[in-house]
């Protein structure tokens, strides 16, 4: 008379459901359809979308990019790296490896800057603090998203994917000025 | 000859070699268990940072075993006793080729021993994801192929067994529905072996210098197909030994066998899809698939466990109702055996379970959303909600069942037994509900320092975030003491247990009632029945059945609302991006 024996009807898919169950499940399935409808939605009307525009690259393509653009840039260095200024609007570059993120940028706050992130070695992630959006950086992929910080600061990059015995110590900075 | 036994006190039939099988699966399964309960504790105090217990290499080492033991052996093995319970036992039927059901066991056994060898060497500790190109040993990688070929082994025993079963019409009708919850469970196991053989076999290769270069997003996306679906074997198997403690504790039956077993068919139509939720902020990948996937197919494996989430308890419900507990809303559940540890586990499981591990992983698991949780520390807070509370507590409600049942020994310690899921529960909760709050202050997962200690750039998190890690490791370390009373209630069972022989009810035997010795027969059992029909005036569909259970599946609606809105309005505070 349980749920281990086999059901009392042997037709049992035609015995009919409960009103309590189809209540349930009527208002489960309208909750589902707004949830995925959110998805699409958040596209249309919301800020925070995250881009797909990605590239294959190598580690030389891409460091060869970071290079030229803090040889331009460059205005400055803290802890032996580097930090840029670029134009709002350009592209900036920014490579996780073993156990940094390089270079650091100053930005300005409510301008637009399109960021490419790839990886020199391992797995990495971007992990923007206290802000907190978080990227997964795998080498052999250039991914270029359009950010536009909106509060001046200053940010820190945490390195949040295990990446070896000195990931704690992979920390990056962007500075966000007003 | 095929011998059985009938357990004087449950009613169930055990073929000799299926027994034996679920008592070597289930015994390997605890002590994976056991070995990631000890890691566990170094975990734990090293993350509660003014404790900061391990040196970083010992933290890593210790992250990748805790992960793959708790993870993939203790959780696998166990299931492998699960479905030969399933379809031996509850179907009276003898086990198909019990000595490929050994090989399988086998293989699975010199897998893990290999892999945590690999681990333990120290050359390995690369995490359960071991993702490429952070490079394992080469017994790393084959220890878990070893281990997968021989589950996929048993689960084909289980298959087999299923065919006797039918053809040998040892029941009538169509399949109990715990019967089928396994059936499905093994069909997602089926799936997910397959995407572990994809990508761990060349992985395997790689390691040992055959194949020059794995692409590292492949590998995510392939070894996800692994990695995700095998938790919704997880999530199919203790959803079915839900219905079992129902049905054992309560004589409960299904609500509706149309929609719980619809509701199954659903995880197997969707459930393996989402292997996107773990790749939602990767490089290049298609929004379309990812809205698809992450959602499987607009949410309706979610659809299938809200269903589960309103039939188990409902059941339960009805049948305490019919008992005489019929008093107001919840006199049935005021006056369930909150004494007996089935009974508490399983339903200490279903609620965490549904309020905080189902909700956590539907929210983190919105494309957008997955932004502001990523690898922080919110991940692992959310799957302790799924597996630990969730599964690991519905396996050890089962272990009570089947200390005296399968291995017909009385249960030492019945006091320890029964605080222990309050215990083991309890701290498990606080630790989810703590990391939940880390990982949304930005606190990152897998991470040996929240100081970044010789970083060349200073970083502080907010002090707050400390607070919230040093009072989750406190609830870790009391779930880790509810873990070892349960191996000292258990081992100790199985060790020094008085032997079972005379009769007494099922339900006492967790306060020492003794049970009857077991005694073969190669006699054919009696065919499995169809359970009895229900008299009219007990049907009772023209209103709500279990009233009690609709207010507390509306609460769940409630909490799950807020909460996902909560999420978003976070989300839209951070950095515009796109
Ligand atoms: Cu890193």
């Amino acid at each position: 008379m349980t749920s281990y024996m086999p059901p009392a009807d042997r037709i049992w898919w035609k015995v009919p459901v409960g009103r309590q169950e189809l209540v349930w499940i009527a208002i489960a399935l309208v909750w589902c359809l707004i949830m995925f409808a959110m998805m699409p939605y958040w596209h249309v009307y919301g800020k925070q979308n995250l881009s797909t525009e990605a590239y294959q690259t190598t580690p030389e393509k891409f460091g060869i990019k970071v290079q030229e653009m803090i040889d331009k840039y460059q205005v400055g260095e803290e802890g032996g790296i580097p930090i840029v200024k670029p134009p709002a609007g350009s592209d900036i570059y920014q490579l996780g490896r073993l156990w940094q993120w390089w270079p650091i940028f100053e930005l300005e706050k409510d301008k637009s800057y399109r960021l490419h992130l790839s990886s020199m070695d391992w797995q990495h992630g971007w992990s923007l603090q206290p802000d907190n959006i978080n990227l997964q950086i795998v080498p052999g992929y250039e991914m270029v998203l359009k950010i536009t910080p909106d509060r001046a600061g200053e940010y820190g990059v945490v390195c949040n994917e295990y990446c070896g015995i000195g990931h704690h110590t992979m920390v990056g900075k962007i500075y966000v000025r007003e | 000859m095929s011998e059985f036994r009938i357990c004087p006190d449950s009613g169930f039939y055990f073929h000799r070699s299926a027994e034996s099988l679920m008592k070597v699966n289930a015994v390997a399964g605890v002590v994976a268990l056991l070995v990631a309960g000890v890691l566990a504790l170094g975990v734990v105090l090293t993350r509660w940072q003014e404790v900061h217990l391990l040196s970083p290499e010992d933290f890593y080492l210790a992250l990748t075993a805790h992960g793959i033991n708790a993870l993939i052996f203790w959780i696998i093995f166990f299931e492998m006793a699960v479905l030969h319970f399933a379809a031996s036992t509850l179907l009276r039927a003898r086990l198909a080729t019990p000595a490929w059901a050994w090989t399988g066991f086998l293989l699975m056994l010199v897998g893990a021993i290999m892999n945590n060898v690999a681990v333990f060497q120290g050359n390995s500790s690369v995490m359960m994801t071991s993702y490429v190109p952070m490079q394992a040993e080469p017994h790393f990688y084959l220890g878990l192929i070893l281990f997968a070929v021989g589950a996929l082994i048993q689960v084909f025993v289980f298959f087999g067994t299923l065919v006797v079963a039918q053809q040998e019409k040892t029941y009538e009708g169509s399949v109990p529905l715990v019967t089928f919850g396994a059936i499905t469970a093994a069909i997602i196991a089926v799936f997910t072996i397959a995407s572990g053989a994809i990508i761990l076999i060349p992985t395997f290769l790689w390691s040992i210098g055959y194949i020059s270069h794995i692409d590292a997003e492949m590998y995510r996306i392939v070894w996800w197909g692994l990695g995700h679906s095998s938790q919704q074997i997880n999530v199919a198997a203790h959803v079915s030994i839900w219905y079992l403690l129902a049905g054992v504790l309560f004589g409960a039956r299904p609500m509706s066998e149309k929609v719980s077993r619809t509701a199954f068919l659903l995880y197997i139509f969707f459930l393996q899809l989402a292997c996107a939720h773990h790749i939602l902020v990767d490089p290049g990948v298609g929004t379309e698939w990812k809205i698809f996937n992450t959602s499987y197919a607009m949410y309706l494996a979610v659809l299938a466990s809200m269903i589960h989430g309103l039939t188990v308890p409902g059941a339960m419900e009805v049948a305490l109702r019919k008992k005489g507990y019929s008093n107001g809303m919840f006199e049935w559940l005021r006056k369930a055996p909150w004494g007996n540890p089935v009974f508490s586990g399983m339903f200490i499981s279903l609620v965490t379970f549904g309020f905080i591990g189902g909700i956590t992983g539907v929210v983190m698991g919105t494309e957008q959303i997955n932004l502001i949780i990523h690898n922080t520390i919110y991940v692992p807070a959310h799957f302790h909600a799924t597996v630990v509370t969730g599964t690991t507590l519905t396996f050890m409600a089962l272990t009570y069942l089947l200390i005296p049942v399968l291995f017909r020994r009385e249960m030492i310690l019945p006091k320890m037994a029964r605080l222990q899921p309050y215990v083991f529960g309890g701290g498990m909760t606080v630790l989810i509900l703590f990391m939940l709050g880390a990982g949304t202050l930005g606190v990152s997962r897998r991470h040996w320092d929240m100081d970044f200690t010789g970083a060349a750039l200073p970083f502080e998190y907010p002090g707050m975030a400390y607070t919230l890690m040093a009072i989750g490791a406190i609830g870790g370390v009391l779930a880790i003491v509810g873990g070892a009373m349960f191996l000292l209630v258990t081992v100790g069972s199985l060790l020094v247990g008085k032997k079972l022989d005379s009769s007494a009810g099922l339900l006492q035997s967790f306060i020492g009632k003794p049970l009857a010795r077991d005694s073969y027969t190669t006699a054919t059992p009696e065919t499995l029945p169809m359970a009895p029909r229900l008299t009219v005036e007990e049907h009772g569909s023209a209103g709500f059945e279990a009233p009690g259970t609709f207010v507390l599946a509306m609460l769940l609606l409630v909490t799950f609302v807020v909460y996902y809105f909560i999420n978003w309005k976070y989300l839209a505070s951070v950095w515009p991006l796109g």
